[in-house]
């Protein structure tokens, strides 16, 4: 702290000392200063590095090439809007089939499964310490299971004809009359998809909000209490998650990255892409159909903006929910 | 009840008189919580039983009608058949594991090493430029890298590291929420203990390695652990950056077997192998970083 205030007060002097404050003088201080933290840039430079080459001008590129014709092998052409405009008004795969599909998935998966992890969450931070590890980390371990090596388990596990267990359990139950095709069939595809994503879905978010519960002051529900907080519900509400809110605000992150990665999952499932009927087909299938099958990248890479611009305005939305406000 | 409960037991067996006790003590709530989650913990599990169960099942059990969870016969001959079925083509799937192996130990070790330096940089050293910087990270949080891919293809390829381990390794260093959770550890560390280790004569990267480092642990195990699961599961960098197919990783190699499996008979074994060498390194590395993660967040917290 004390330091801090001595790098201003030289600061201040060397201005008052300057009186010719013109802009050589100011670059000259900034560049003194740079020096001075040279070590710090060392520090952030291995991982900047990497950020700037794989994140930060990938990013730009792609909002750039939003803007042209590219097929890979001819250099890009500039078409101005021309992307934006086919994307909302003659793309009808994607205004029918994937825009209704992402916004129905991404509520499921997103909102209820954040919903599901605070629960579940507050229901183990309710056991005794012994318990806790055990039931966390069975509902944990799912997340644990890489995409693409799960396929195995669903491809069995739902197969359409009776050799599937699903199918074999539903048929000797009586549930079922005769097999079900749970992934070729446009109206149990989206289902499916959405139950698979939100069992593997308690991740690390799910730690993390477990972990702000249990952080919770217990004084703070008996205080509560002498205040006039009745029921349960209240305790959540007015005590419990305005405490978490950092903690919340990290779920609320890593589920919307989750939403967004485990959107392949409809084409893993059926082994499709496009999936059966564009029953399942999400945002990444459809830039992966225009990028990687179609190659037309520029194409691809304008709904790539779009994708980035939804996130961006709902990070925006849970930060807003969830920073801290002044004096908290 | 009583059985399940008994299963948990033998689970924990090391607290079993502990536990005995607390289910005594229960009020009916807790027993009403306790019934629930044991159920919803079997349901959750259930795959990954099977998982462990379906890669061990001879042929005959892998088919038969009505399929059967458990194993009858336990064998190896699924992970024989994984290991040999590449041996007519070029590539042996010894060879794309030992990929994966490695691939994963750097872009673990980078990441996690990178992105505590910068953190630490950016948490304690208030240089110019550090909140664009941090601003920077934030933003691309959300950042799924599937939606850039083309631009990312074109820079790898610019670099000229295509179809070597740097073209694994170094994407895969880029992952904002490990620097942003770091940073948010080393937040709360006061920095009079960091003054006072300065004005006693360590350099910054003394502090570093022996101040910060040690205080931050928790975080490093929780990014160690996703740093893990990321590299481990990415298919992503052998489809788009390795067209030498002996560059190529397992979850690739998974990926090519699992293709069209609901069709076809042959492979259905090899891959169930295939799907538990996927699974068991990250759950050895949570188990055996679970505690750090678990107690340690709960008593310090994401701040």
């Amino acid at each position: 702290m004390s330091n801090k205030v001595q790098i201003r007060s030289r600061q201040y002097a060397d201005s008052s000392v300057r009186t010719g404050n013109n802009v050589t003088h100011k670059l000259m201080g900034l560049a003194a200063e740079i020096w001075k933290y040279r070590l710090s840039y060392l520090f952030i430079a291995p991982f900047y590095a990497m950020f700037l080459l794989f994140i930060l001008v990938p990013i730009v590129a792609g909002v750039l090439l939003g803007f042209t014709y590219f097929n890979a092998i001819q250099f890009p052409t500039w078409v101005g809007w021309m992307n934006y405009q086919n994307l909302f008004s003659q793309d009808i795969i994607f205004l029918q089939h994937v825009v209704p599909n992402s916004f129905k998935f991404a509520l499921f998966v997103g909102p209820l499964g954040y919903v599901c992890a605070f629960f579940l969450a507050w229901l183990i931070a309710q056991l005794p310490n012994v318990l806790r590890t055990g039931y966390a980390l069975a509902i944990y371990a799912p997340s644990l299971t890489a995409g693409i090596a799960m396929t195995v388990v669903w491809q069995v596990m739902f197969t359409g004809d009776r050799t599937g267990y699903l199918n074999s359990f539903l048929l000797k139950w009586g549930l079922i009359e005769k097999p079900m095709l749970f992934v070729q069939n446009k109206d149990y595809l989206m289902d499916v998809m959405i139950v698979v994503s939100i069992w593997a879905s308690m991740g690390i978010g799910f730690l993390a909000i477990l972990a702000g519960i249990l952080n919770v002051d217990k004084t703070m529900y008996e205080a509560g209490r002498i205040d006039g907080i009745s029921s349960r519900l209240q305790e959540i509400w007015y005590i419990t998650v305005p405490l978490m809110k950092p903690q919340m605000m990290f779920a609320a992150i890593m589920s919307i990255v989750y939403t967004l990665k485990s959107g392949a999952i409809g084409t893993q499932l059926s082994g499709s892409n496009p999936t059966p009927n564009y029953a399942g087909q999400l945002m990444i299938n459809h830039i992966d159909d225009y990028g990687f099958i179609r190659y037309e990248l520029g194409y691809a890479s304008a709904i790539s903006v779009v994708l980035l611009l939804v996130c961006y305005l709902l990070s925006r939305v849970f930060g807003y929910l969830f920073s801290p406000k002044e004096g908290e | 009840m009583r059985e399940v409960n008994n299963k948990m037991l033998r689970r924990l067996y090391w607290k079993r008189r502990e536990i005995a006790l607390a289910i005594k003590r229960f009020d009916r709530s807790q027993q009403l919580i306790v019934l629930f989650l044991t159920l919803l913990s079997v349901f959750m599990l259930l795959p990954i039983v099977y998982i462990l169960n379906h890669a061990f099942k001879p042929l005959h059990e892998l088919f038969q009608f009505p399929p059967t969870f458990i194993v009858r016969n336990p064998t190896f001959q699924n992970f024989i058949e994984l290991l040999s079925l590449t041996q007519n083509t070029f590539v042996p799937a010894s060879r794309y594991l030992l990929n994966s192996i490695i691939v994963t130990f750097l872009a673990t070790a980078g990441m996690v090493t990178t992105g505590a330096l910068c953190a630490y940089a950016l948490s304690k050293h208030k240089f110019p430029g550090a909140k664009i910087v941090f601003g920077s990270i934030i933003a691309s949080l959300l950042f799924a890298p599937e939606t850039i891919a083309i631009p990312r293809y074109v820079i790898v390829q610019g670099l000229g590291i295509m179809n070597s381990y740097f073209g694994h390794v170094l994407p895969m260093i880029a992952m904002p929420v490990g620097v942003f959770l770091i940073k948010q550890f080393i937040d709360q560390l006061p920095n009079e203990m960091i003054e006072a280790a300065k004005i006693d004569g360590s350099t910054e990267f003394g502090i570093f390695i022996r101040i910060v480092v040690p205080m931050v642990t928790p975080a490093i195990a929780t990014i160690t652990i996703l740093a893990f699961q990321n590299a481990w599961g990415n298919a992503e960098t052998s489809t788009l950056f390795m067209q030498d197919d002996s560059m190529k990783t397992l979850p690739f190699y998974m990926a090519t077997l699992t293709s069209n499996l609901a069709n076809s008979v042959a492979r259905q074994g090899a891959a169930a192998a295939g799907a538990l060498i996927m699974f068991l390194p990250s759950l050895i590395i949570f188990l055996l970083s679970q505690r750090k993660v678990i107690t340690t967040m709960a008593h310090s917290g994401i701040k």
